[in-house]
């Protein structure tokens, strides 16, 4: 926990990256985008009422996308619409986005790893690297913990209760 | 005396050594999630589902039942010692219980807080084991127009009763909505929002997004305030367990106003989180030392631990009743049933008397053993918390991996998981409540299934959710709900 700071003194946190009343923006944006897709792809596929089926398999969907397309809509005009005052708190610091990258960057790599080269390894590389650079471990404390899980995990898995997870070269190496 | 009967033929199912023994390893591990934050109850049973796959149904509901008792306990050792929430039901609980820790009366706080959310449970499970047969039976007679109707009633009160924007909480049940139509359309077979990909061919598992939503979301949350643990040391001991239970009957107006919010709120899906607040929020104003509150009241630890508690448990009313979970966990549990190859709904009661009463068995004992095993384990957890964040969120981002990769062995769903990830710290960050999306992609085929089957039935007259009285006040509720917020709005302008 290297990082360990109040969370009242805003100078800690660097600079703001981005405001709530922008994320707001973007996200309202982005729904009603996911909105239209859906909407499209159930018209095409029917919305409306099929012969002996009653509503058609696009029906529900459309519908759906519909209602999500105009409350969202609704948020947008109210954050584009906002007082400047109330919508410019600062939903992230440069300190904090930087933390959170530091932890989700890592995990996607983790993910696409573990479907190329088998999860115990892509694990072991994970902690190894999570605790080097988010905990500031050094490599000898960092080592027994990559190493220890996955060995665990694998145990329990793999050994006892014969639940096979992604495997990759090494694994076959060692013949599993 | 039906349901008394049927009771002890619960305990009969739950006293075996096997279905005994996940029960314990189910509250140990429960207690685990609960107090460590960034893993919860939804996400801790979401990720061992699998794994009960080839068990009996009635011992894994045992068991991941038991987790979601000891995660509702857990919650409030990290809140009391560290002043951190394990839960989101537990915040409320960090208003008086850390500043009785920092006054070194930690032990008290502990004591009234697991106590106080026992004797939530307690009650809750009593009004479950006698209303839920009556509820059953009287869903027996309920068709496909009456289904619908209380799904709308269901998605409906989280629009009225939520505290976010009500267009926010449409909008995230309606993406929910739409996560739950992607696949093979039910009804017809054909495959839709597929947009030609193999790997949406299946749609998306609502358990990826529960963990992803909850577990890798929350993650991104936690991390982001830099996590450093605090801890008040914990000193609990026979002599002040005792002392504290001596002071607890003189809250009893408290605990009784506790247990019908939490129930009310548990039935009706409010969940344990709000329940817990408008109990603490309550009781600040009716108790005579309301104005102390903050400062470290017993009262005020006793208020919402006995709330969430009995949210809880009584959100597994519903869920057994009618196949609506009240809460994102017993929604969890709803998706285990379903997985299991039962139908939750009335009939569960007519064919799988076992299952039921085993459960409500279970409920009883497990809060029973989990008091006791919890407050015997204060120190052992504590200790736990001293395991820096940077060593414990990797392993529970590894976990949750696991988790979502054991469920249908696909690896796209890992990516899945790490997209839900990044929509639960979103809405999380920007009030977009996450309980009314999961039950949405968990009832999502359920709830459009029974409105084209209404609608086949009446052919698309939509008049039939008004033809007869019951699905007719059901609905009429739903619409009141629907519109609360605006009619809440409007009456404030008129006046």
């Amino acid at each position: 926990m290297a990082e360990g700071h109040d969370h009242e003194s805003q100078g800690e946190h660097g600079k703001p990256v981005v405001s709530y009343r922008t994320m707001n923006i973007a996200v309202s944006v982005m729904l009603m985008i996911v909105a239209m897709i859906v909407m499209v792809a159930s018209y095409r596929l029917g919305a409306g009422w099929a012969k002996d089926v009653g509503p058609d398999s696009g029906y529900f969907p459309f519908y759906v996308s519909l209602i999500m397309f105009v409350t969202s809509g609704v948020t947008l005009l109210q954050h584009l619409l906002m007082r400047h005052r109330e919508g410019e708190r600062v939903f992230l610091h440069y300190r904090e986005m930087m933390m959170v990258l530091q932890v989700l960057v890592p995990t996607l790599i983790f993910v696409v790893l573990s479907i190329y080269i088998g999860i115990y390894i892509s694990m072991a590389l994970f902690i190894a690297f999570f605790m080097m650079w988010h905990g500031r471990y050094p490599w000898y404390k960092a080592l027994p913990a990559a190493v220890a899980v996955p060995v665990v995990l694998f145990v329990l898995f793999e050994i006892w209760f014969l639940v096979p997870l992604p495997k990759g070269p090494f694994e076959a190496w060692l013949g599993y | 005396m039906d349901a008394f009967l049927s009771l002890l033929h619960g305990f009969e199912v739950l006293l075996t050594v096997s279905n005994l023994g996940y029960m314990l390893l189910g509250i140990l591990f429960g207690v685990l999630l609960g107090f460590l934050p960034g893993v919860g109850g939804a996400n801790g049973i979401a990720i061992l589902l699998p794994l009960t796959f080839s068990m009996p149904p009635t011992t894994a509901i045992i068991m991941l039942a038991a987790i979601y008792w000891g995660a509702l306990f857990g919650g409030c050792i990290s809140a009391i010692l560290f002043n951190i929430p394990g839960e989101p039901w537990s915040v409320a609980t960090t208003f008086d219980g850390h500043p009785l820790a920092k006054q070194g009366r930690a032990g008290e706080a502990l004591t009234a807080s697991l106590s106080s959310s026992f004797i939530g449970a307690l009650i809750a499970t009593i009004v479950l084991t006698f209303l839920a047969p009556i509820v059953a039976k009287f869903a027996l007679k309920f068709g496909p127009p009456e289904f619908f109707s209380v799904y709308l009633l269901t998605f409906c009160s989280f629009v009225g009763m939520g505290r976010q924007s009500p267009f926010k909480v449409i909008s995230a049940m309606m993406l929910g909505f739409a996560f739950a139509s992607v696949g093979t359309d039910e009804i017809t077979g054909g495959l839709r929002l597929t947009f030609g990909t193999e790997v949406l061919l299946t749609g998306f598992h609502f358990l990826i997004a529960v963990i992803g939503l909850f577990g890798i979301g929350e993650i991104l949350v936690t991390i982001e305030k830099g996590l450093h643990f605090e801890g008040q040391s914990s000193k609990i001991n026979p002599f002040i367990v005792w002392q504290t239970w001596k002071k607890l009957p003189q809250y009893w107006v408290t605990i009784i106003r506790g247990t019908a919010v939490g129930v009310w709120l548990g039935v009706t899906p409010g969940g344990a989180t709000p329940a817990s607040f408008m109990s603490y929020g309550l009781a600040k104003r009716f108790s005579k030392n309301g104005s102390k509150f903050g400062t470290g009241q017993l009262e005020g630890v006793v208020a919402p631990e006995t709330a969430a508690h009995a949210a809880g448990t009584s959100a597994l009313l519903p869920m057994l009743t009618l196949g609506i979970p009240g809460s994102p966990t017993a929604a969890v549990l709803l998706g285990g049933l379903l997985i299991w190859g039962l139908d939750p709904g009335p009939l569960l009661f007519v064919e799988h008397k076992d299952f039921v009463w085993g459960l409500i068995a279970s409920i009883y004992l497990g809060n029973l053993v989990g008091l006791f095993v919890v407050l015997s384990t204060v120190p052992l957890w504590a200790s736990i918390m001293k395991i820096p964040f940077a060593i414990i969120a990797p392993i529970i981002i590894v976990i949750c991996g696991i988790g979502s990769y054991t469920l249908s062995n696909a690896p796209a769903d890992l990516v899945f998981m790490v997209m839900f990830g990044v929509i639960g710290y979103l809405f999380k960050k920007l009030d977009y409540p996450l309980a009314p999306m999961v039950l949405a992609i968990v009832l999502g085929g359920r709830t459009e299934n029974s409105f084209r089957q209404a609608m086949l039935g009446s052919q698309g007259d939509l008049s039939i959710f008004w033809s007869n009285g019951l699905v007719g006040s059901i609905t009429a509720l739903s619409m009141v709900m629907l519109f609360w917020p605006a009619i809440t709005w409007l009456y404030r302008r008129l006046r």
